[in-house]
């Protein structure tokens, strides 16, 4: 099963590092891959070095794409974080 | 060299150009040497390749047991810190580190490095922090740049378990001139400051740490070069005028030759001086000043002795606190403090109380948002506001009561309300030290800097409360002609020659003498020889300023008789503008010290 979902972000900081290290919390959840993409990049969500290298400031769009057998429940737990702002301002 | 028909080509080829960068001199001096890019990892990394290939195994496993001892310090930090209480944002970090160090990225990268380039562990983490570097580099983009310093730490981390105790960093070669973006404490420890000919770096102001130890050192140099890291590589030949803020890269010879003449012509005068360092500040009629040194580090301490300091005039206690997540505890301070007072060869210390503004202690800035912070919650006031932060500190500075002559005091006093508060609270951590069984010297004085201009015209009253007055000067003329010395719109304003100012000053040194009190000065104008014959016709007791600044100060109060002094003040006060002061105590100083003061002067 493949689910793709893209999202603003909307917290001050964007994807900085603690940002990114709630989205690798989550990957490690579940079995199923997880990439991110911006600007047509695409980047394993599981390695916290490979989405710090991602610019993804306040207001970018960040496609996430999960694949597996529960990638339905990661997405959710994933379009959570991200919609509450990482819990940031 | 060996076929002269290379030999032309070679030379016009490789004839470099010269460069002429300007920052900030923030050490003063003329220095010509080599330049050397200081890299601390590359001091800090060992690199071999493995002898053979049954050694990549036990790599691999070396840097797997790294990674497990890095993640269990991390953890157990985590631990101490939650146990201590402090706050969220630290711990995020180690969760950031811990993550990175578990990164299968990272992993498979330096496993590859290990077996492909069959390198040791230490340079094969090494490279892989290199090769993200390399990725934000690219993105040239600040918001980017603390990203790589979570990886450079957390691969530092790795490094440093690797390498153990047995690795001793690598030995810089010496009389080199250090280029960096920036120094920190724990760099400058690495090298050996005493065989280093300058230093210019991209970053940085006079209260850098480079900035401070360079001074405390005497090695030329200049900071805020924006870029100096990529424009000069390590060999090239450079030249620095840390007087003029000035950095020359590959010099003609000619510009060499020129400025090889001026090193000289510094160092002699600089010699020169130093001959008055060792001597009292008594003029021709015996009258005696104090010289004190204003100082912000204890490791400016041996300088300002070797310069002629009789005692700290001025400690500033800022640099305890700042660039710190935790705010320092009593041992801490303590541990700072007590090198300062006692210290052979000094006769008083003044120690003078947290002097800045509440943000230093909120790194957010909004929360503590002023908009004119010059004339805000600072100083004293915050003190007051935040008595536990202001006792924590009155203790330490208390304890160290019993190795030598110590006067605490007080900064940005405008009433005798802050004074009372502020005394009130040093006597209850008198009480609460004695009665944790403390010892305390029993000649403590307590005194107040003069700095804004309510406290000039109350310093009869002041002079009641303390044993000591310090004159501000340079925060006493900002507030009295109103101007921000900061805005160049107005900076010209900014005028101890004003017939105001003087007239201030000397009101607080008649206030304090009636009282019967100590009158210092530890501003700015302590230092500028062109002011020390009025200050000293005032009856000043002690003047306090930058070590450096000693020397000459000495040689021009042993060079006047205190009547003669008096009766130039006398003259001063006839005036009525800024020129004319100035104009008259410039020409008098000529007349005395021709080599001191040049025409153009002033």
């Amino acid at each position: 099963m493949q689910i793709v979902k893209t999202f603003e972000i909307k917290n001050q900081l964007g994807i900085h590092a603690r940002a990114a290290a709630k989205i690798v919390e989550i990957a490690n959840l579940f079995n199923s891959d997880v990439f991110l993409e911006k600007d047509g990049c695409a980047v394993d969500g599981r390695s916290i070095l490979d989405i710090l290298t991602i610019y993804c400031p306040k207001g970018c769009s960040l496609t996430v794409r999960f694949k597996g057998p529960d990638a339905d429940k990661a997405m959710k737990m994933m379009s959570d974080l991200i919609e509450n702002k990482f819990g940031e301002p | 060299m060996d076929k002269p028909g290379k030999e032309k080509i070679f030379i016009r080829d490789d004839q470099p150009s010269t460069l002429v960068l300007k920052g900030m001199g923030v050490s003063p001096g003329i220095t010509i040497g080599k330049a050397y890019h200081y890299d601390r990892m590359d001091l800090q990394t060992p690199f071999y390749k493995l002898g053979s290939p049954s050694l990549v195994q036990e790599e691999i496993d070396r840097f797997f047991s790294a990674l497990k001892e890095s993640e269990e310090q991390l953890l157990n930090l985590k631990k101490k810190l939650i146990d201590s209480g402090s706050g969220m944002e630290p711990l995020y970090i180690i969760d950031v580190h811990v993550m990175i160090l578990k990164d299968q990225r990272l992993i498979d990268l330096t496993v590859q490095n290990i077996r492909e380039m069959s390198v040791n562990a230490e340079w094969a983490i090494r490279m892989t922090i290199e090769k993200y570097r390399g990725i934000f580099d690219k993105m040239d983009d600040e918001y980017l740049r603390d990203r790589i310093t979570d990886i450079e730490h957390a691969g530092q981390r790795i490094i440093n378990n690797l390498v153990g105790k047995h690795h001793v960093p690598s030995e810089l070669p010496e009389g080199i001139i250090v280029i960096a973006s920036d120094l920190s404490p724990a760099d400058t420890a690495q090298l050996k400051i005493d065989k280093i000919l300058g230093f210019a770096m991209d970053m940085g102001g006079r209260t850098s740490h480079t900035a401070i130890v360079a001074r405390s050192m005497e090695i030329p140099a200049v900071v805020a070069l924006g870029d100096i890291t990529r424009l000069v590589k390590t060999n090239d030949e450079i030249i620095i005028d840390g007087s003029a803020g000035v950095v020359i890269v590959n010099p003609d010879p000619e510009v060499r030759k020129r400025y090889g003449w001026k090193k000289r012509l510094y160092e002699k005068a600089r010699d020169d001086l130093l001959d008055y360092a060792g001597l009292l500040a008594v003029t021709k009629d015996n009258h005696r000043v104090e010289i004190g040194g204003n100082i912000e580090f204890i490791e400016e301490i041996p300088s300002a002795i070797h310069h002629g300091a009789e005692g700290i005039g001025l400690y500033r206690t800022e640099f305890i606190y700042v660039n710190r997540r935790k705010l320092p505890d009593e041992e801490e301070h303590l541990e700072n403090y007590r090198h300062v007072v006692g210290v052979n060869g000094l006769s008083w210390s003044t120690i003078r109380t947290f002097d800045l503004g509440g943000d230093k202690f909120f790194p957010d800035q909004k929360v503590f948002h002023e908009r004119n912070p010059q004339l805000g919650m600072r100083a004293i006031r915050f003190c007051l506001k935040e008595k536990e932060l202001f006792k924590v500190q009155l203790r330490a500075i208390l304890r160290t009561s019993i190795y030598g002559k110590l006067r605490i005091m007080f900064p940005m006093i405008s009433g005798i309300e802050e004074i009372r508060e502020a005394k009130e609270i040093l006597e209850g951590e008198k009480r609460s030290l004695v009665a944790r069984g403390v010892k305390l010297g029993n000649d403590i004085e307590i005194g107040i800097m003069i700095e804004i201009p309510s406290a000039v015209i109350i310093a009869d009253r002041l002079a009641k409360e303390v044993d000591f007055f310090s004159i501000g000067t340079n925060d006493l003329i900002q507030y009295s002609l109103a101007i921000d010395r900061i805005n160049e719109q107005v900076s010209y304003l900014y005028q101890p020659f004003h017939p105001a100012v003087i007239r201030l000053i000397k009101s607080v040194v008649d206030a304090g003498h009636n009282a019967g009190i100590r009158v210092a000065m530890c501003g700015e104008m302590a230092a500028e020889p062109v002011y020390t014959m009025i200050l000293v016709g005032m009856g000043i007791d002690e003047l306090s300023m930058h070590p450096l600044a000693i020397p000459r100060v000495k040689k021009i109060i042993r060079g006047i008789t205190f009547a003669e002094a008096q009766s130039l003040f006398e003259k001063v006060l006839t005036f009525s503008f800024v020129e004319e002061i100035r104009g008259f105590v410039l020409e008098e100083m000529q007349k005395r010290f021709p080599e001191d003061f040049s025409v153009d002067d002033g």
